[in-house]
């Protein structure tokens, strides 16, 4: 095809957020044993109770393997070459957001993520986390005057040990899998979310994740519990300076929904995904888990996942409670030479339960997108119900998309139903639209929103616009 | 309309183009000034489509030779939106659908970018709406046809129906309708016809592409052309159309057989 701007080249925008802070940096030495646990553990001055949850984990996952059964290709990761705590040098953190280092305030106003008190997000509340630890978290206060706890986990081990205790590994036991027992050793930060019994959080929460060092890797651990009634929605995003290493990124999230608790959990995910010739990214290995515990819960799981080299992540719920309901809507879009490998579990344990699957993948360039899902309807759920819908969109020939839904029910009288498509964004369909005054790259991302539109419509209204945009951008110069 | 004072509106001279690596433009040359409606003829396979493709840009089709000039600059040196902004219209042979696509969304997006190019001002969805009512009526047709993506699971007749609404919206200069009446019941031929007539004006010109006097009939020529292997062989008045439908084309191809030995 002979047209000036090729639908390949379409995807090959530069990343934006790819610069560097230049702060001093708190790190600790190289590699991995019991005495790098315990140093973490000490430098955050943990409770017992803590030190002997990491110390567990960390013997667990001496005894595990890396998991080798997604569709990832990827050079063996070298654990001894990492730092597995890195934060930027400043004492205690700050009473006020004024006397954190403007450096850091800097960084985070440059991705768009305002801390300082003019001119914050209206109606959004941000937990900053920047390497290893949080530097910031906006409107503290007036949550509080709802009774709701927003804060970074380890001010959460200092001032509500008994809730960390009560909670933490709950619904991701620390041998989970291997990347979970690596997390639960180590984490060094992330964001707790409690919300008492029958409130509704007054405004959405967000946690802002940015890693800065090109040799540390990041874990950070993030527990939402919202108690009887309660309703929350929360939104993560994330970036990364470009590096021609690797850096791994191996997180852990825990939702707990009591009776009649709803959360709502969105991820727009950007860090950063290596050149065009799959050099550098992050290696993005996650594990999110929900946990409707009790009657009538709801976990709804979005993700917009454009960035990382490599995508290893099934955000899950785990249907307990009777009548309750898991929900994943997840749009995945690769480039160049990025690999994702990501999907759901919906587990149906109690009677009732409904869950609804989507997923819209894009590939474009050389890169490889697998959804991998799972329905399991135990014994006891009766009229369990799943709707599943996964659709795949090809930009270019050189990109591959893969299904494997797996479908495993004790209950004759369940109804699962799947639903499965490919389409491909083809030349003539660019240049009809085209021919009525619409700009190449224009009409490759009302295509790409228009396949996206599902799952867009699940984002919190500020980021449905931002999301869009995001694909745009990832797109540009990429279809031919 | 043929007048002789009218304004050069396309002027396209010895135009050579191939697709891959086959050649199928062989010198194509015709001239269309403002007010006239021109009828393309010719077998399947003759290069109509092709001409028209190339006049709309599409990438898959490589000029080799000669040139196109619109309004008196290079045409084909734009992209095809700059060429759509700058008024001048394909309607499809066939129409593409585009799933997830609003054809709404489309619509008000393609009128706008015609109308910025023309100094317009942008419409916002409401005066959008008010618009594209009326526009609908041009065509006859059911407003629900907004609501869907564009041309998905549309019949036949709606495509071209869409087609012929994109032009009310558009108001284009040079209209190039691709064989919008195959496929079209006596009901809906007559129906795109009336639009077509009706958007035609002194200012504007048409090139209809068809198979039919059938359409020539409810729409009248001022020029009609015989193509064959890739150039235009013949050029008549709307008489030419009815000595087609009388003859057939047999004697066409002995014509093109000898002018290919020489
Ligand atoms: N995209 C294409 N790829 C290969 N051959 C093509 C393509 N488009 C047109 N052709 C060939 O070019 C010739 C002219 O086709 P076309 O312009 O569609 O003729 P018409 O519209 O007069 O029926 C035919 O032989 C056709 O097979
Ligand atoms: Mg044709």
């Amino acid at each position: 095809m002979s047209s000036s701007t090729s639908v390949g080249d379409l995807v090959s925008q530069p990343y934006k957020y790819g610069f560097v802070t230049d702060i001093e940096t708190d790190k600790i030495d190289k590699g991995l044993s019991e005495d790098v646990v315990r140093l973490i553990s000490s430098k955050k001055d943990e409770p017992q109770f803590l030190l002997d949850f990491r110390l567990r984990a960390y013997q667990q996952w001496l005894r595990m393997e890396e998991p080798d059964w997604a569709a990832l290709r990827h050079p063996p990761i070298d654990y001894q070459e990492m730092i597995y705590y890195a934060a930027p040098r400043q004492q205690e953190k700050k009473a006020s957001l004024d006397e954190v280092d403007p450096k850091l305030l800097e960084t985070f106003e440059k991705l768009g993520i305002p801390l300082s008190e003019q001119k914050r997000l209206s109606n959004v509340a941000v937990d900053a986390v920047f390497d290893s630890v949080s530097i910031a978290t906006t409107y503290r206060e007036k949550l509080a005057e709802h009774g709701v706890i927003f804060c970074s986990i380890s001010e959460a081990v200092k001032d509500h040990p008994e809730l960390i205790e009560r909670y933490l590994g709950t619904v991701v036991p620390s041998n989970d899998n291997f990347f979970a027992a690596l997390n639960s050793a180590v984490f060094s930060d992330g964001s707790f979310v409690f919300i008492p019994k029958g409130v509704k959080c007054p405004m959405e929460l967000s946690t802002y994740f940015r890693i800065n060092s090109g040799d540390t890797g990041q874990f950070e651990r993030t527990l939402i519990v919202a108690e009887e009634g309660a309703s929350v929605s929360y939104l993560e995003g994330c970036t990364a300076p470009m590096f021609d290493t690797n850096q791994l990124h191996a997180a852990v999230v825990e939702l707990v929904a009591l009776d009649d608790a709803s959360i709502k959990y969105s991820t727009v995910q950007n860090w950063y995904a290596g050149d065009e010739n799959g050099v550098g990214g992050i290696y993005n290995f996650v594990t999110k888990r929900g946990h409707c515990r009790g009657d009538r819960s709801h976990i709804s799981w979005t993700q917009v996942e454009t960035g990382s080299a490599i995508t290893w992540k099934y955000p899950s719920c785990v249907l307990q409670g009777a009548h309750s309901v898991g929900e994943f809507y997840s749009v995945a879009l690769t480039n160049n030479r990025q690999q994702a490998d990501t999907g759901t579990k919906m587990v149906h344990v109690g009677p009732h339960t409904r869950s609804t699957i989507v997923s819209k993948g894009i590939s474009a360039g050389h890169s490889s997108n697998s959804y991998r899902g799972l329905v399991q309807i135990g014994p006891k759920a009766r009229g369990a119900r799943n709707y599943s819908q996964c659709d795949s969109m090809l930009i270019g020939d050189q990109a591959a998309a893969n299904t494997y839904p797996y479908i495993r029910s004790q209950q004759p009288e369940a109804s699962v139903e799947h639903e499965a498509s490919t389409c491909r964004i083809s030349a003539d369909q660019l240049f009809y639209l085209q021919s009525r005054g619409i700009g190449f790259e224009e009409a490759v991302s009302m295509m790409v929103s228009g396949f996206c539109r599902d799952v867009f419509n699940q984002l919190p209204m500020e980021f449905a616009a931002e999301a869009d945009k995001l694909l745009a951008l990832k797109l540009e110069g990429s279809v031919g | 309309m043929i007048r002789p004072d009218a304004d050069t509106l396309l002027e396209i001279v010895d135009l050579h183009a191939r697709v891959e690596d086959k050649p199928i433009l062989k010198g194509v040359n015709l001239t269309i000034k403002a007010g006239e409606i021109h009828a393309v003829m010719g077998r399947n396979g003759s290069g109509k489509s092709t001409l028209s493709k190339v006049l709309a840009g599409h990438p898959a089709y490589t000029v080799t030779g000669g040139s196109v000039r619109y309004r008196g600059a290079d045409l084909l040196n734009l992209e095809p939106e700059q060429r759509a902004r700058l008024g001048l219209f394909l309607g499809f042979q066939y129409p593409v659908e585009i799933p997830g696509v609003s054809n709404l969304e489309f619509l008000r997006v393609s009128t706008n970018a015609r109308r910025m190019e023309k100094g317009e001002e942008e419409l916002d969805t409401f005066a959008f709406e008010d618009l594209v009512r009326e526009r609908l009526q041009v065509v006859q047709m059911d407003p629900a046809f907004l609501e869907r993506s564009v041309n998905e699971g549309f019949s036949g007749g709606e495509k071209k129906r869409n087609e012929i609404l994109q032009m009310a919206l558009l108001d284009p200069l040079v209209a190039i309708l691709d064989e919008t009446d195959s496929g079209l019941d006596i009901d809906a031929l007559r129906i795109v016809a009336g639009g077509v007539n009706h958007l035609a004006s002194p200012e504007n010109a048409t090139l209809l592409i068809t198979h039919y006097q059938r359409l020539l009939d409810v729409i009248t020529p001022d020029y009609v052309h015989v193509m064959a292997g890739g150039r235009i062989l013949r050029t008549g008045g709307k008489e030419l159309a009815l000595e087609l439908e009388d003859r057939g084309y047999d004697w066409v191809d002995q014509e093109l057989a000898v002018l290919e030995v020489a």
